[in-house]
């Protein structure tokens, strides 16, 4: 069943495209530390070069201790080499240039590399996000939906409720409380502001799966729950619960990079939403620092338009009627 | 069901700040490191925070209050009650996102139309995609790319805020500096959000155009013009504005962040503000109000749809 979902999404133009670019990302993301030039964090290149001591020549031993053995001379000279640490520190909010092809924002860090780093970060938080929030609308839509009955009507009343309270002003009020910074509290907050869209929908595609006439045959034969539930619904809700897992990764990402840009991130990790928020802290847009504030921005937009185009491809899958004629 | 969507919302406000480990009063005093510490119960006193009552009694006096319209003092526009920090900022934001909200959704349903009823040609696709492309911008991060191309590097319009200072409050001049002002915002949230009106009228819109009756209404040789906006257009744009519930907690949301990003003075930049100050009386009062801006937009819209839909509007005959 996946493996014909996953062959139809490659065969589709457009959802080959959008899978050509998440793909990059994501090695993007576990190649980090071998694309980037630099460490996210670094400031400052060292280099330690074998300098030998000058003043500790053979020739000076020689002179030095005149009746001491050719041999042992030689071991002196050569294990007193000094090694000379060489610090280079980079340019801070440097231009653009060959050593940084990105320029250094205000501590001195390799933007390109922050970017590459960044990566990481960034798609972890949506994917997981989006992966925890769809396995959570599918549990919850699966047990109201085929329930039914006041197990039901108390899920779908939350479900609502949650609803129409806005998601991002919600992240923002919980964030703002929350003490500890860093990556585990944002995709909490995300989960628990992002449930209720992929609930909803998903718990009308198990009603209407429910009235179906193979579900009904198999309650009539009595079949057990757990048969009808798994091997009957559940596999016709993957190409839905699918295109709710990317729209859910793209609003998790968008709403991590904004927390983090808002300053209500862990500033000292790197993620796409922490570069702009230094940017933004540092007047990069008003010091014409274009190379600052644009990639990591162009890069969130690239991620979500491959889960909008993968999603294209799962409705046309889904909705013959979308298909081109 | 809306009451009961509000009463969550003040919950939420009034256990999240006791669910979190630390107090206000602390938190105030680490950013204002002067004050000694003797003076924290004083602080707690001054905002209310000593409360020794058992929390649900404290509960209820919360609700009573905001029932009241007694929303507490500002933490950091002290002691500016946060009701009147409100009412400056919301005309502000009102203006911005209806004004965007209403161009969105006519710009975005209209091409959604077009896209659906010429599926076929180049530019319909080009418009599909680029609006998708868009769309996945974060809308903070649209906002800058405006700024810097438009308001930096052209100079067409100004960086941030509402309105020119020192012009007189009412004049022409201020009136026009307001809308220069404003053009920027509201161009970032118009954009950002385009995309989706887009994309949901035009699979409504191509759903409809298979349906058996626009097949009949073609075989008669109705005008395409009749058949495009009475036929299929009209039924397509259902779903849309249910849609537009859906979609609203988005888009304000988009907006607030957009009013950070131009220092625009309307509640978004307020909640900003107030985050940085641990200002946790205005934060829960502007939550509050989004939570029930969106319920009343909500509202509309299902009026919207009673006049739209026949079969509700008769239905409520």
């Amino acid at each position: 069943m996946i493996k014909s979902f996953l062959k139809t999404l490659v065969s589709n133009k457009k959802s080959l495209i959008g899978l050509i670019i998440l793909g990059v990302f994501i090695l993007v993301a576990i190649f980090a530390p071998f694309i980037a030039p630099y460490p996210p964090r670094a400031d400052r290149i060292v280099t330690i070069i074998p300098v030998g001591d000058p003043s500790r020549s053979e020739e000076q031993l020689s002179e030095e201790y005149p009746s001491a053995n050719e041999d042992l001379l030689t071991i002196r000279a050569t294990t007193v080499t000094e090694y000379q640490k060489h610090i280079q520190y980079f340019p801070l909010r440097a231009k653009p240039s060959p050593q940084h092809i990105l320029g250094t924002d205000q501590a001195g860090h390799d933007l390109f590399s922050q970017l590459v780093w960044g990566t990481r970060v960034s798609l972890f938080v949506g994917l997981v996000t989006g992966l925890f929030v769809t396995l959570v609308a599918l549990a919850l839509s699966l047990v109201s939906g085929y329930l039914g009955g006041i197990v039901d009507d108390v899920i779908s009343f939350f479900t609502n409720v949650m609803l129409v309270i806005p998601g991002l002003p919600l992240m923002i009020v919980i964030a703002a409380y929350v003490t500890m910074r860093g990556v585990l509290p944002i995709i909490i907050i995300l989960c628990i502001s992002e449930w209720p869209y992929p609930t909803r929908l998903l718990r009308s595609q198990v009603l209407t799966l429910k009235s179906r006439d193979f579900v009904r045959v198999s309650n009539a034969l009595g079949e057990r729950t757990s048969f009808i539930v798994f091997r009957e619904i559940l596999p016709n809700m993957i190409s839905i619960a699918m295109a709710e897992f990317f729209a859910m990764s793209m609003i998790a990402m968008m709403g991590e990079a904004t927390l983090e840009f808002i300053g209500l991130g862990n500033v000292s990790v790197v993620s796409w939403g922490t570069i702009l928020f230094w940017a933004q802290t540092n007047g990069a847009l008003l010091s014409g620092a274009w190379w600052w504030f644009l990639p990591p921005g162009l890069a969130i937009a690239l991620v979500g338009t491959s889960f909008v185009l993968i999603n294209f491809a799962i409705d046309e899958i889904s909705n013959p009627r979308l298909r081109k004629r | 069901m809306l009451l009961f969507t509000l009463f969550v919302a003040l919950s939420i406000n009034f256990f999240l700040p006791r669910l979190m480990p630390g107090d206000p009063a602390q938190a105030m005093l680490g950013k204002m490191e002067s004050i000694p510490p003797e003076q924290l119960d004083s602080i707690r006193a001054a905002f209310g925070l000593d409360n020794k009552e058992p929390l649900l009694a404290q509960y209820g006096h919360y609700i009573l209050n905001t029932l009241k319209g007694n929303f507490g003092v500002s933490f950091s526009r002290f002691p500016m009650p946060v009701a009147d920090v409100m009412r400056i900022a919301i005309p502000w934001t009102l203006a911005l996102m209806g004004l965007a909200t209403i161009l969105s959704f006519a710009i975005g349903t209209g091409l959604g139309i077009a896209a659906a009823w010429r599926r076929e040609t180049k530019l319909a696709s080009a418009t599909v995609g680029f609006f998708t492309f868009v769309r996945s911008f974060p809308y903070f991060w649209l906002g800058l790319v405006l700024i810097y191309f438009l308001a930096f590097k052209l100079r067409i319009f100004p960086i941030g805020g509402a309105y020119t200072v020192g012009l007189d409050r009412g004049s022409w001049g201020w009136w026009l500096s307001v809308l220069h002002h404003g053009i920027l915002p509201a161009l970032t949230v118009t954009l950002s959000s385009i995309g989706a009106w887009l994309l949901t009228m035009r699979n409504n819109m191509i759903n409809v155009l298979a349906e058996d009756y626009i097949v009949v209404a073609m075989a008669k040789g109705l005008p395409l013009k009749r058949i495009k906006s009475l036929y299929a257009a009209r039924n397509a744009i259902l779903p849309s504005v249910t849609g537009f519930a859906m979609s609203l907690g988005f888009i304000v949301g988009g907006g607030l962040v957009t009013e950070m990003v131009f220092s625009y003075p309307g509640i978004g930049y307020m909640l900003y503000q107030a985050v940085n100050a641990k200002d946790y009386p205005l934060m829960q009062i502007i939550f509050l109000f989004i939570a029930a801006a969106v319920l009343v937009a909500n509202f509309i819209a299902d009026i919207a749809i009673m006049f739209l839909d026949p079969r509700v509007r008769d239905g409520a005959k």
